[in-house]
């Protein structure tokens, strides 16, 4: 393999695994605070590029997505108060098959709002064809602008988690609930946040890729299955282990490429996940006994 | 517990609603009910759209004048979502419990092929949108379809890079039942052109990003044209991964690509694609006295003023199977499926907008080579390709 080869394989791995990566963190947010794993975090991203592809229409481009994310994260709060907040006590997985539901329901409200056709945002700098060479390949700029913007989400987010009294209230919660509530802290409020923030990060995450991968109204689950496989690849609960699982499940699924048919891609990543699952259920950077603590 | 129910009933109450205002109205005193199982959802949404549209538009243009022989038509149109299970068990109900004449439909080669025999053993007309060539070949009784042949695409494409002087291709398909018809119809026909196949990918129908493969094949040296065969947006994102890893290869496309919505996705990354189509794309530039040229511009004039989205050759396809079925219903001056059915088998030189069709009883698709014109990407229009 030719070094030029080399790297633009690598590169194609690494935008794969940035998208996974932004995905994987939306699932450890709410896991995190509720100990479930939210099914909708696909029809975020979904509606993040919708929102915004709809708002582009008329309002430029860097408004438009940020109106887009605060509109998603009023929606995911609105998710979490109407089908999550009032339940008393919910087991694991009633919660997982209210998500699973609620993912049917927007997936299909989409499909009645937007039709069944692909849509996309403009690229960010040049379009369709433009390309910056680096180390000898050719890699569209948008590339870099998905790349980016998962490095400034993963750093923001730990900032906000270690230095905001809202982000360590989020942690406490997330460590010991019942302590947390002990400590003044309104755990419910801390629930509602948690579906803001993930919405948010999905629905940003879904207006960078949108140029790259289009928005279709059930574009959504191929990405959560992807994102899921990759937060549990990485250990449930932690962000930076899922940016590590997911650059890592980017990069083998494109060299995988270069030895077995590309129809194999889905197959490569489904085999790690059941092998994780099998042997290392807690995850490539998790620790066991965290993992045996939790419900679920 | 009780708000759970609630709101349960609620959801219930939301799917219903959503679900039931797809159904088509109530029956009528002497209707003559025509099936249609087209892909409204689901990944080849971009065929079944514009096909459902379609034939709802022309039944109910028919209806209003007058319908077929005093009859009116009750048309029932059914959602496959591009999934073979759902078309089969749409199709059992059409036939078993709505006793239709005929079914329009469905809209992909896999859907069509697991319906082919369904339809044969109750003899209920199917008039298939899609593509491959197994559809018809062999004939069966019942069983007809509008689009051209995939083996006469193939050849226009291959007719094209002989032209070109090209001789060594990258072949890349989709995994629906359209790709892997098409691929193995390049890899059957290419000897009888003198080309070679050196690379050969398949990609699955939910694919968002090609860059990988591309690397790939733009490795390989031999490589002078890449021919992509599948109908989902991936055909775009093929030909914007090809462009950003500044690679200038000629880049041809199946006849699933005539949907100017593919253009608009892939933007200037489509510029120069060339690719085999029905002549409803490029209806302005025929000349006046095409035999088209008057079918082709008046069913897109009506398609776009109705629908304000630009007519498709998907749409094409419903609007054959729905008018070569109303066509030969006059033809029999009857009802009857096994009437109307050897009406259609012997229709000839019936004009319309995949081509003249010309059925006979061992030519169930009634259109030749010349129903393909080669068209190209010019300024994010559709033209046709001149050398």
């Amino acid at each position: 393999m030719t070094s030029q080869l080399f790297f633009q394989y690598l590169f194609a791995g690494i935008t794969y695994g940035s998208i996974y990566a932004i995905v994987a963190i939306g699932f450890n947010i709410i896991y995190n605070t509720t100990g479930i794993i939210n099914f909708a975090q696909g029809e975020f991203v979904m509606l993040g590029g919708m929102i915004a592809i709809s708002l582009h229409a008329m309002l430029p481009l860097p408004l438009a997505i940020g109106l887009a994310v605060i509109i998603t994260m009023v929606i995911g709060a609105l998710i979490e108060i109407i089908f999550i907040r009032w339940l008393q006590n919910p087991s694991v997985l009633r919660m997982i098959i209210i998500t699973i539901g609620l993912s049917i329901l927007i997936r299909e409200a989409a499909l009645h709002l937007w039709g069944e056709g692909v849509r996309s945002l403009p690229y960010f700098n040049g379009n369709e064809i433009s390309t910056i060479r680096i180390l000898d390949t050719n890699i569209s700029p948008q590339v870099l602008w998905v790349i980016a913007v998962c490095a400034i989400i993963v750093a923001l987010l730990s900032l906000f988690f270690r230095f905001t009294s809202l982000g360590q209230e989020m942690r406490a919660c997330a460590a010991n609930r019942l302590a947390a509530t002990l400590c003044g802290i309104s755990t419910k409020n801390m629930v509602t946040f948690s579906f803001m923030l993930s919405a948010g990060i999905g629905a940003l995450a879904g207006c960078v890729v949108s140029p790259i991968t289009y928005t279709q109204y059930d574009g959504g689950t191929p990405l959560a299955i992807k994102g899921f496989t990759v937060a549990v690849l990485g250990g449930l609960g932690n962000s930076m282990a899922a940016v590590m699982a997911g650059l890592l499940l980017g990069i083998i699924e494109s060299f995988s490429v270069s030895v077995v048919p590309l129809a194999f891609q889905d197959a490569i990543s489904i085999a790690l996940l059941l092998t994780i699952l099998f042997v290392r259920p807690h995850g490539l950077f998790g620790s066991k006994e965290a993992a045996g603590l939790k419900e679920f | 517990m009780k708000r759970f129910f609630l709101s349960t009933v609620t959801l219930l109450a939301l799917w219903a609603m959503a679900t039931f205002f797809a159904m088509p109205t109530a029956a009528q005193a002497k209707t003559i009910k025509v099936g249609a199982i087209l892909a409204e959802t689901g990944g080849a949404s971009f065929l079944g759209g514009p096909e459902a549209r379609t034939v709802r538009m022309l039944v109910d243009k028919i209806n209003a004048a007058g319908g077929v022989n005093g009859d009116t038509i009750e048309l029932i149109v059914k959602d496959s979502a591009s999934t073979p299970e759902k078309a089969i068990s749409f199709a059992k109900q059409l036939i078993e419990e709505e006793k239709v004449l005929a079914i329009l439909g469905p809209s992909t080669s896999g859907e069509t092929m697991a319906i082919k025999q369904l339809c044969e053993d109750s003899k209920t007309i199917l008039l298939s949108c899609a593509a491959a060539e197994v559809i018809v070949n062999p004939v069966a009784k019942y069983v007809f379809k509008t689009p051209q042949k995939d083996s006469d695409a193939v050849k226009k494409i291959y007719m094209a890079m002989q032209q070109m002087g090209i001789a060594k291709i990258a072949v890349l398909a989709d995994n629906t039942g359209f790709g892997k018809a098409g691929k193995e119809q390049l890899e059957a026909i290419a000897p009888e052109f003198k080309i070679q196949i050196v690379a050969a990918e398949v990609y699955d129908k939910a694919a968002t990003d090609l860059s990988a493969v591309i690397a790939k094949i733009k490795a390989n040296q031999d490589v002078q044209a890449v021919v992509n065969w599948s109908i989902v947006p991936a055909q775009a994102i093929l030909a914007k991964n090809i462009r950003q890893a500044d690679w200038n290869v000629p880049i041809f496309q199946s006849h699933g690509f005539g949907n100017i919505k593919y253009v608009e996705a892939a933007g200037v990354a489509a510029e120069g694609i060339i690719f085999p189509a029905g002549r409803l794309l490029v209806a302005d530039t025929l000349p006046a006295d095409h035999p088209q040229k008057s079918v082709l511009i008046q069913y897109r004039d009506e398609y776009e003023a109705t629908f304000k989205e630009t007519a498709s050759t998907f749409g094409g396809h419903g609007y054959d199977a729905i008018m070569i079925l109303v066509n030969a219903m006059k033809t029999a001056k009857s009802n009857d499926s096994e009437k109307v059915r050897v009406a259609i088998e012997n229709m000839k030189g019936f004009v319309g907008t995949g081509g003249i069709f010309n059925f006979s009883p061992t030519d169930h698709n009634g259109l030749d080579i010349d129903s393909f014109a080669m068209l190209t990407v010019k300024d994010g229009k559709f033209a046709l390709y001149t050398k």
